[in-house]
This record gives C-alpha cells, structure tokens and sequence, in this order.
C-alpha cells in the first residue's frame, strides 16, 4: 500500500536522500477479463477509471495505454483550465469540471499545481466588444463567474499589452474568469493514475488496442498487443485515434484529426501573471511556474496522426504573439511540439453510449479538452455505471449528427481553431 | 512546410494552398427521401483514416483551382495529387 504524500513523508525521505520513495502505480499484467476495460491512459482515461472505483465501486477494471501516461494530448497541451463557454450544455459541464479542479490536488493527495491565476479573453474590435459583454452575462446567469473589464482594468492587470490604440488590433476591453488558470498537466495523468491504482484499477500501460470483439451487438472484450482481454463494458478514451477505435466496431464518426502545435519560451522571471487569450489576433499564453511562456498556435489544415505540424504554423503564431507582447519579440523558444486533436464539426465532446451494447466513447474534445479532465472522467464514469448518460452530458451524444442538435461551441473556443 | 505538387502549376509551398478535406464525397440524390441519418453521414461523418487518405485542396495562392490529392495521414507522404473528376489512383494503404 501506498503511503499519503504529506509534508512528514517529504521530510522523512529527505532523511534518506530521497532514494526509498515507492512507485506511484503498479504495473500489473492484464488479467483475461475484467469489468470495465477502459481504452486510452491519458488524463480524461485515468480520471474515469478513478471516478468509477471510488463513486461507482467498479474496482475490477483496467486501463489500456498503448504508450506511457499522459504521453497524448494530456502532456502537450497548454494546461488552460476554464468554464467560461456560451451554451447551457457546455456552461454546465465544464463549470462542473471546473469546480472539481478546485479541491482535486485534495482528492487525489497530489498535488496538481491548479492556480487560479485569472483568464483574459480581450476585445480588439466593437463586435468583440458586444459579443465578449453578451457572453459575460449569459455566463453569470448560469452562475458561472465572470466579469467585464474596461481598457484601464486590463492595463492594471497586464500592463506588458500592446495597447498603442494604433495597433492593427487596439484593445478596447476584456472579459474575465477569476476562478480561470491553468494546472500542471503531467501531474493530473500522475495524480489519477496513482489514487485510481490505490482503488485496485489496474493500470496497463505499452498495451494497444487492435481490435474490438463484437458479436449480438455487443460489446464482448478487446483484442491487445498483449492478448485478448474479456469485459462486458468498454469506454474508449483515445483522443486523436478516436475514429480508429470507432471503426473497429464498424462505426463512423463525426471527427477529423488534426495536429495543434504547442511552444514555450526559455524560462524568464514572473511577467506574466494571468492567462491572455485573444480571438483577433489568436493568442493564447500563460507563463509557467518553471518562468516560461507556454503558447499554443492553431491546428495544421491538414488531417495527421503524425504529433508534428508545419512550421508555417508557428511562425504565424509568434507573429501574432509580438503583434500583442512586443517585449516578448526578443524571447527565445525552447521547445516545440505537436499532438493530435480529434475535432468535432460543432466544436463540442462526443460523451455517450455507443449503437453497440457496452461500449462507450469519450471524444471529440478538439483543442480544448484539458480543462474538462476531471469533468469528463466524472459523466463518463457515471455514464459507463449506470449505462446511461448523466444530466450533464446528454447532450453530448453521436445522434446529434443526425437529429441537428449541435452544440456550436467553435466560439467559445476563444481564439479560433 | 509541405510540398504540393499543384496538377495545374506543379510543386509548390503548402502555404500557397487551402485544405478542403475528404474527397469524393458525393452528396446523395433522392434528397426527399433520405432518413435524418443519411443526412448526417453525409454532411459530418467523415472516414478520417490512419493511412492513405484521399483530399481535396484548393491553389489558393496560385491558379485557384481544385484537385485531389492522395496523402498518408502519418508520414504526410503526398503519394499523388490529380485533377477532379479523375478517379483516385490504387495506391497500398
């Protein structure tokens, strides 16, 4: 068993050089069958399975990795957590996942570095300006905090701004979600993982999923690389292979994979305090606790499951990045990376039951999926209990392709993917 | 950077271009009597494939034309670009 990370068990390894630490999870052999298979150990993965074990009491369950934890979109992202979205569906289910970050580095007893820094999304223009002020109150009637700020309130809170009101894109006000900020993406994989695997989940990781056994329509186990694996439900989680997975059971989806690049800067003292986000001029950074700006650019054109982009990509990004900061234009990048995004047509999560009995897809999250990690592991978990969806992601069926009931979120997207 | 080999123009920057998506995708006749699945297979199911993919683009910056390419979605490898209303080339997936 485990010992509880606490400031007594810091101390007490630093005694002996912090070389008798234990592993944070086990690394089981795949039993022949199980309860619930889930297929995909990234973020939103590892929070299902733990959401399952501890709410539900599925205990008997794995986690499939075809790699290493986290080593998806969970680890190349830009770890920007917010609820601040337009429609009631998306409101509530990310307001939901949003409070959950709130006390998770207690929940899991890791912590996951949630800093509640503040998210800006500026107004460059007076249609900007009209559509940030309608958001920001459909977003207080949902309850969900948010505010308006005026050119001198966004001044007092990053005075590094290009605000010469001569700039190509002046800014002429924001809107605000103080609860907003980001977290410390690798510690959520590390965090879930290590309390799912304290619940008896057994997580698996360099196990890829090669095939689906349906037979009666339905769902019966999954074929691995490292042998068959027998479960009577099944939630696949696999972010930028969804459409692979769904077509193994014969399904068709409504998502194109594209690759979403990412950067960060060397590592500078505190500059930036908060979260700047800018449809106009697509900027979307934060500064890291370690000093470096983290940015992400737009997705490539082009369909890939390559985590690599173009560099065109990039140098636009960073042309829009000194269009907003100029101090930042003598910044040196550090590093620079790719990953997957599995991208709906309505910008929103494919969350439900599957036409095959006792399998399930969590997908479709597209650029924005990190902020809804706990969130989403929550419904799913609930969704794969109960074999039905919760209130807060029934919405978020594949029907909805067909009946037209989309939940056309490509602006709340804040800058434009 | 890609390299797009434009079958109007011949090889150029994929800056130069615009991505339309899968190809060959023909929108249904019969439309009054299509049931609201067909519809939505149609307009949003997409095969988005781990392999060869066939594509649409469009010499944005060129001869503003379209034509169809064949790509592999891992390698990025442009195995062939033709013009629309040519059948796709038998290319190994």
């Amino acid at each position: 068993m485990k010992s509880k990370y606490s400031i007594f068990s810091l101390a007490r390894n630093a005694l002996d050089y912090h070389e008798n630490w234990t592993e944070a999870w086990r690394s089981p052999e795949p039993k022949p069958a199980y309860d619930a298979i889930i297929v995909g150990g990234g973020g939103h993965g590892l929070a299902t399975a733990y959401y399952l074990a501890k709410l539900h009491g599925l205990t008997n369950i794995a986690v499939l990795e075809k790699g290493w934890l986290g080593g998806g979109n969970t680890g190349r992202n830009t770890t920007i957590v917010r609820s601040n979205y337009l429609w009631d569906e998306s409101a509530f289910l990310y307001e939901h996942a949003l409070k959950l970050w709130e006390s998770l580095s207690q929940d899991l007893n890791f912590n996951v570095m949630f800093s509640q820094r503040g998210l800006m999304n500026l107004a460059h223009n007076l249609h900007d300006l009209r559509e940030i002020q309608r958001r920001v109150n459909a977003i207080r009637l949902n309850d969900i905090d948010s505010e308006f700020l005026t050119v001198d309130q966004v001044r007092q809170i990053c005075p590094i701004l290009n605000f010469d009101p001569k700039a190509r894109h002046p800014i002429l006000g924001a809107s605000l979600q103080r609860r907003g900020g980001v977290a410390r993406h690798d510690a959520v994989a590390w965090g879930y993982a290590r309390a799912a695997d304290a619940l008896g989940v057994d997580i698996i990781q360099n196990c890829e999923v090669s095939g689906l056994r349906v037979a009666n329509n339905r769902i019966q186990g999954v074929e691995t690389t490292r042998g068959y694996i027998a479960a009577p439900k099944v939630g696949c989680v696999p972010a930028g292979h969804s459409s692979v997975i769904a077509a193994m059971a014969g399904l068709r989806f409504p998502i194109e994979s594209h690759p979403l690049q990412a950067l960060v800067s060397e590592p500078v003292k505190p500059i930036l305090h908060t979260v700047v986000m800018s449809g106009a001029v697509h900027v979307y950074v934060s500064q890291s606790d370690k000093g470096e700006l983290v940015l992400g650019a737009g997705i490539d054109a082009y369909t890939s499951y390559a985590q690599r982009g173009s560099p065109h990509i990039l140098e636009h990004q960073l042309g829009s990045l000194t269009e907003l900061f100029p101090l930042f234009s003598r910044l040196r990048f550090m590093r620079q990376w790719g990953g997957i995004v599995d991208v709906c047509p309505d910008a929103s999560p494919i969350v439900a039951k599957m036409p095959v009995e006792g399998l399930y897809f969590n997908c479709g999250w597209g650029t924005g999926g990190f902020k809804a990690t706990p969130g989403s592991g929550w419904v799913f978990a609930y969704t794969i209990a109960q074999d039905r969806p919760h209130k807060l992601n029934e919405a978020f069926t594949l029907e909805r392709f067909s009946h037209g009931y989309l939940i056309d979120e490509h602006g709340a997207a804040a800058v434009a993917h | 950077m890609l390299l797009i080999t434009c079958p109007h123009c011949g090889q150029r920057d994929e800056s130069e271009f615009a991505y339309g998506g899968e190809a060959h995708i023909a929108r249904p006749l019969q439309t009054d009597q299509l049931t609201d699945q067909q519809w939505g297979d149609y307009l949003f199911m997409r095969k988005n494939p781990k392999g060869v993919h066939f594509e649409r683009w469009n010499h944005a910056r060129g001869c503003r034309r379209w034509f169809n390419a064949a790509r592999h979605t891992v390698t990025h490898e442009i195995i062939a670009t033709y013009k629309m209303g040519e059948p796709p080339p038998a290319v190994s997936k």
